[in-house]
Parts: C-alpha cells; structure tokens; sequence
C-alpha cells in the first residue's frame, strides 16, 4: 500500500492502560451481578429457592431460567449461519438440567460484589446428580449417559428411533476411495486425538446492561460483534432488535471465544428486574469453567500414495467434542481436512458430540487444526516410508488454482506452492541440527470468510476524514480501514481517523470472525471512499462550471482531466471539504455489501525442536511461519497474527489440556495450572508473507487471523518425532506422556 | 448449460441422490428455481445454512449472480470462523 504506520489506533491507550474494556465502564447507580454456577456436571435441577437470597439486604435482583423466555428447540437462520436459540438461552442459565461444572443457574444483582456472593450462598437448589461423560470416545457409546432426551443423530438414514449423544453425522465425498486404495502401493493408517483448549484471551468476559423506564435497552460488552450480541439478546429475551443498542468496548482478545453471548442476557434480565445498570464480569476460573473452549477430537486417517509419493486415496474420520450442546466444528474439520492437497479420491466423515463440558465456541479456524495435525502428521510419516523430502511430496501433491476440493468447488487462485517453495528456499530448513534436535514441516489452510459489512467514510471540513465499520477490532483492523480508505481517497493516513460505531451508528455488520474484517469491511470501506470520490469531483466540476467528466481525482486532489486546457487551478481534498457548505453540503460516503469472494489462506510451518531425553520436555529452538497473505495491507499488524496464530497452536501441541477429576470437576481453571505458552517459552517467530493478492479485493487482500493456528500442532508433532524417533499421536504433548513414550 | 454439484448426504435427501444436475439458468436465482422445479424442497433446503461457491468463489448471497453458460455451481455448509 505504500506507507503504513508502525502503530495503530488505539495502541498508545492499550499499552498505557488507558484503553476501555468491557470491566472498565461505570454508570451512575450502576449495582454488581453475580452467577450461581452448578457444582455437578450432570444434574436435575429439581427446585430453586431464591426466597432468602432476595431478602437478602442491599440485593435488587434475584434471575433464573424462569425469568427467560422458554424458546423451542429449532434451528433459524441467524447472522450468516443457522442457530438454535434455545441452545444458546440454555447455555447462557440452565432450565431443567445442568450439563457441565460452572453452568450458570441462577444470577444476583446486589449493590456491591460481596452482597451478591453472600446471596449466591442462600439460593437454595435441590439437584438429582446424574452419571456424566467427559470423553468424547466414552459419549460415542449407546450406553453413555445421554445428555439430552430429545436429541437423534441427524445425517443417518434410517432416522434413529433413539435419542445419542451424536448430534450429527456428516460426510463428504470425491471420486471413489475404495478404487483409490486398490491402486495405492503405500497405505498409511493412523489414529490421533487431540484436547480441547481454551482460547485464553487475556480479558475475561465482561459487560454492563442498563435497561430504561421505556424499556430501550443499552449494553456495553466486549466482544467480537455487537450485532450478534444485539441478535442474540433480543432473540433470548424477546426483545425487537431495536429497542436494543449495543456498544462495543474495547477487547482483550477473543480469538473466536467472543462470537456468543454468555452474561449480556443475564445483565438484561437483572437491569430489567432491578431497574439499575448492572456490571457483570467473569473471574478467570469462570471463564474456564463456562466458556467454550474449541473441541477436543478423535481422528483416524488413511492415506494411499504411488511410491512416487503421488496421492491417489484419502480417507479421514474425526469425532468432536461439542461440550454441552451440538454444535462442534466437525464440518469445517471434515472440509479443511484434505484441502491442501489435489487428492482425486477422498472421504471425510464427522461426528458432532456432545458431553458434559462447556459448550464449545469458535477457536481461529475451528475445527481445521485437529485436522490438520492427523493428516499433516500422517503425510509426515509417509514421506519418511518413501524416503522423500517432506516438502517436495507437498509440492509433489499440492492443491493450486482449478484443484478440485473434496467439499465441491475448484480452488481459486491460491498461494499454496509458493509456501512449500518459500519454506524449501528458506535458510531454517537448510540449517543443519545437533543431536536431540529435529525439524518439522506442515501445512494448513482456512478458507475465510466474507459476508455483511457497512462502513461510512465522513469527511470533515478541514480535509480530514473518520471512517466507520462496525467490526470490534481485535487484531489492527482499524489501521488496516484507515489505510485502505487513505489510500482511495489519496490522503495521508494520519489525517484518517477509524471508529468503531455502536449498532444505531452504522450499518449492520456481522461480527469480526472467520478472517474477514480487513477484506470483506475492507471492502465496504473502498467502496464508501469511492463513493466520497466521486462526490469530491462532483463537488469539483460545482466550483469549475464544468462536467464531472471532465474532473480526475489523484493523490487527493482534484484535476481537470487530461486534455483539458484551461487556467482552473487543482483543488485539495482540503480545499473542497472546506467550501462543502457552498457546494452542496456535507461530504460522506457509504457502502452496505454482501461480500463474496474470499481468497482462501494457506500456509506452511517450519519448527526446530530439542527433546530432553531425561525429562521429555520439550524445547523449541527456531519457528518459521510462511503464508501466503494475499496483499498485506499493514504488514506488521500480518505478521503479529501469523505469530500469534503460531503460538496458540505451539501451546496446543505442547501443553494445553483440561484436567478433570472422576467427578466431571475441571482441576485446571487458572493459567498457573492450564499451562499456555508465554514469551520466555518460544523463540521469536518468523514471519514470511508471501503475496498472491485475491482477485476479488481491489487491494487483493485475502483473511490471514485463522491460517496461522492450523499447522502448528502438526509442525511441533513431527519436529519432536524427528528429534526423538517417537512419535506420540496424542496432544499434548506434554513432557510426562513424551517421557512414557521415549521409556517404552 | 450449468453444472450442479452436491454431497452425497445432501442429494441424497433433496435430489433423489442425483449428485450432479445440469440446469439451464444464467442467474444463480434461476437455477434454484430450476432445481425446485425438478426437486420441489430444494430451494427450502438450501435456505438456511448453505453457501453457494460459482466458479469456485463462495458467495454467502449468491442469488444475483449471474452464471456463465459452462458454470459450476456448489452447494456447502455456510461457514464461520473465529
């Protein structure tokens, strides 16, 4: 883009902590709420008694299930992807039962946070504890305890006639598998299992409510789109979307984890009940107790392959975790798993299951990591069978533009061999290793999104200009829309200013996810300043007495277009915002899009490890991060995802897990005990943008938030394998189960 | 004349198992009404929860797209992200 700025928006107000988050906002009279969590996994609510608790002095009120709307169970189009709304309500307080440890039952509002967790204490609630399933595996059995009586598995034929813990079978289907195999020379079969692990944002999740006399409801929270907490608050509380506005807060992360609501309906109900403003905010316990982690997984793959290292067969199973409700990324984990690759026959099927965890969320690219570590790390162990470089069978294999995907379409244009060429050219994977050392490679993909975005572009009457989107910035999007704006407009960056407006301000938009905010608001942004463009130059040909025509706009200023030879002098951005008044008023642009077209994002990982032989830990010494961006608009703020996607995924392979005890109690709710990895535990990350722009953008920018966290687990998996000549096939891999295995 | 590509799952439920269909349409409006025609539920079917990839790229609104004479037109499961 030419000129970019080393810092963002908002930066300096981050790093001094002068930045508002959600747990920051106050209001006058504002009083405290609190969440009553189940200490059972599994269990009947028989009663509740909040008699004593409201009695309770200083307490304004006292919210159960039964305050909320009892939504049926259906699935609605919602956002850009269907929901059960009564998943969600139940999730957010239970009705009837309670599926997991740290299930919100009952919620207080009191005028202080000591009053409302002494009246926490005196609800009064009789359970029926019921057996419980943690593991997905155990879930899977007929014989499991089913965690909901009406739920059939969708997908089979013929539709069972008893209720499962599996939600929903899905299968995709190219070519045929079975003749793939028969022609095979080499088949390889493995299985894998992956944890859940939580996204561990560092902001817990936070919001205050403030519901009027006239019953016009305000709420400020962080997360990751206030129209979907506006859609998810009106349809739980039966509330019209616009008696609903939803401010967002500056947010602490999110990483997928923010994309559903958990203490906005509550916070509703009690500002409604109490008629004052209440703040509700999770302690970090809570956050692991009762929010959703990505799924845990069980994987089994085959993969059958020429001795040229061609492959001509795949096949590739995978169960997840959903925790509470269906609703596991099994889907996307079947459609990612093999999109890499231009396989002719290939199979995917995924199980969605449910046990007595947290509902699961959105984790970056959901569902594409777990995936990408079975096959990944298969393709590993089958280059090491032919004797082939594991870069060159990627290449030898990789998808490229026309490749057919195993869920239906061809590949568009798509930077995948240039990674795989990047990673073989780059000085890491020729730099030799020591003894106890070795080299990973792998690879991801994620397709990214696009979608509904708004953005309105303002000038103001000294030349400079505000741009407004309504996506919540969670990884430098707002230096990335004043840049493209500045860009089309012609004008400095600095003299661009990005909000972030409330759902009455601007446009919907739906919520910042699925690496699509800098492309698909991008997006919306290019068009609202084009559209201020064009009103720039009609402005212009008002001043000159001449046709719009006859007006050319470059580097912010207006010109008479070439071959015109009159004495009219150029005119500034400046100098038109400045006569607005005289030319027809004031000077704004906007764009509301549906955006297609999203460049899918591929990348490729190389990872130096060193095994401890006496201990099994694991250390990891070098990690390059190749991917193709498409066209970074702001480079540094590309690099810093490409890192922290490489990070997140180093902790999942290495340590990150749930612990629960024989009673389906987490063990591990606090970052001393779940073990994520911190700045003194890696290296400093190699980012290599690679750029093959996306047709479909006017910059060529392509999502690059989700790629990042997919090859990772495989990368550290197959590095270890190489350094220690074990390869252990259950994440994490934590140094107790890499020391059981070097010991067999 | 257009190509429609489906899952096996989903034409197995909504076009009799016919996992591709030609179709004469030059809008991708035309061609869902061309498909309820021949599959009455199709277009109920696709309502709520699927994307459209033409030619490759994935629309999440596709209706008004138009189609080339030799397009390919896939039906998959709307997609997220985090």
């Amino acid at each position: 883009m030419g000129r970019y700025p080393a810092g963002s928006p908002g930066w300096r107000d981050k790093v001094t902590g002068q930045a508002n988050y959600g747990a920051d906002f106050s209001l006058p009279g504002m009083i405290t709420g609190r969440v009553l969590r189940s200490p059972h996994a599994h269990a009947r609510i028989v009663s509740i008694d909040t008699t004593e608790a409201g009695k309770l002095a200083g307490v304004r009120a006292v919210v159960t299930a039964a305050d909320f709307p009892d939504l049926p169970s259906e699935v609605v189009a919602g956002g850009e992807s269907p929901v059960n709304y009564r998943y969600i309500s139940c999730n957010a307080i239970a009705r009837d039962k309670v599926l997991y440890e740290g299930h919100a039952v009952a919620a207080v509002a009191a005028i202080s946070a000591g009053v409302a967790e002494q009246a926490l204490k005196l609800i009064r609630v009789e359970y029926e504890v019921l057996p419980h399933v943690i593991d997905v595996r155990d879930a899977m059995r007929d014989d499991a305890p089913l965690l909901h009586d009406n739920l059939y598995t969708e997908g089979v034929d013929p539709k069972p006639t008893k209720p499962s813990n599996i939600a929903k079978r899905t299968e995709f289907l190219l070519g045929d598998p079975a003749a793939g195999f028969a022609e095979s020379e080499i088949i390889l079969e493995r299985s894998y299992t992956t944890q859940p692990v939580h996204q561990g944002y560092i902001e817990p999740h936070a919001c205050v409510a403030s519901v009027a006399a006239d019953g016009m409801t305000t709420v400020w929270s962080s997360s990751q789109g206030q129209f979907m907490v506006r859609e998810f608050c009106a349809k739980l509380l039966k509330i019209a979307d616009s008696d609903i506005r939803v401010l967002p807060a500056e947010i602490g992360g999110g990483f997928g984890g923010k994309t559903t609501v958990y203490l906005e309906p509550l916070a509703i109900a009690l500002s409604r009940k109490s008629g004052r403003p209440v703040k509700m905010v999770m302690s970090r316990e809570e956050v692991f107790k009762a929010s959703g982690p990505t799924s845990g997984g069980v994987l089994q793959v085959k993969l059958g392959a020429r001795r040229d290292g061609t492959l001509v067969a795949a096949e590739c199973e995978l169960a997840y975790q959903a925790g509470a409700f269906p609703g596991s990324p099994a889907i996307p984990g079947c459609m990612t798993a093999f999109a890499c690759y231009d396989i002719p026959n290939a199979r995917t099927v995924g199980y969605d299951v449910v046990s007595n965890r947290p509902k699961c969320a959105a984790y970056r690219a959901p569902g594409a990591p777990m995936a990408a570590f079975a096959v990944e790390s298969a393709l590993d162990e089958l280059a090491l069978e032919l004797g082939m470089d594991p870069v060159e069978l990627r290449l030898k294999n990789a998808a490229k533009e026309g490749t057919r995907a195993l869920y239906g379409p061809k590949m568009p244009v798509i930077g995948f061999v240039e990674t795989l060429e990047a990673a073989r050219a780059h000085a890491h994977y020729n730099t030799p290793l020591k003894a106890n050392q070795g080299r990973g490679i792998a690879s991801g993909f994620w397709f990214n999104i696009g979608g509904q975005s708004s953005a309105a572009v303002h000038i103001n009457e000294d030349g400079t200009a505000e741009v407004v989107t309504g996506n919540p910035d969670i990884g430098g999007s707002r230096a990335s829309m004043a840049i493209m704006a500045a860009e089309v407009l012609g004008i400095d960056y600095a003299k661009v200013k990005p909000l972030i407006g409330d759902t009455a301000s601007v446009g919907y938009c739906f919520l910042t996810g699925g690496s699509r905010v800098t492309f698909a608001t991008g997006k919306a942004v290019v068009e609202a300043a084009n559209d201020v463009v064009q009103q720039l130059r009609a402005r212009a040909a008002k001043i000159w007495k001449c046709e719009v025509d006859e007006v050319i706009w470059k580097d912010g200023v207006a010109h008479p277009a070439q071959g015109q030879t009159d004495t009219r002098t150029q005119l500034s951005l400046a100098e038109i915002a400045a006569s607005a008044a005289r030319t027809g008023g004031p000077i704004s642009g906007k764009a509301s899009l549906n955006v297609g077209g999203a460049g899918p994002g591929f990348g490729t990982h190389l990872c130096d490890v060193e095994v401890d032989p006496e201990t099994g830990r694991v250390t990891v010494l070098r990690y390059t991060v190749i991917q193709d961006v498409g066209r970074a608009i702001h480079p540094g703020y590309v690099e810093g995802q490409m890192q922290g996607g490489a990070a997140q995924g180093i902790g999942w392979a290495l340590n990150e897990e749930y612990v629960y005890d024989d009673q389906g109690r987490l063990q591990n709710s606090g970052f001393l005990d779940y073990r994520m990895p911190v700045a003194s535990d890696l290296p400093m990350i190699d980012a290599v943008l690679v750029e093959v722009p996306n047709p479909a953008h006017p910059f060529g920018v392509r999502g690059v938030g989700e790629v990042p966290i997919v090859p990772p687990l495989a990368a550290v998996a197959n590095a270890v394998a190489r350094a220690s000549g074990v390869r252990v096939n259950d994440l994490p891999i934590s140094p107790p189960r890499l020391l059981a295995a070097l010991m067999k | 004349m257009a190509t429609v590509l489906l899952q096996p799952e989903f034409a197995r439920r909504n076009t009799a198992g016919q996992r591709l269909v030609e179709v004469d349409a030059d809008t991708c409006q035309a061609l869902i009404e061309r498909m309820d025609e021949r599959f009455p539920g199709f277009a109920d079917a696709i309502a709520t929860g699927v994307a459209v990839a033409i030619d490759g790229q994935i629309y999440p609104d596709p209706l008004q797209q138009d189609l080339r004479p030799d397009s390919e037109v896939c039906f998959l499961p709307a997609l997220e992200g985090g």
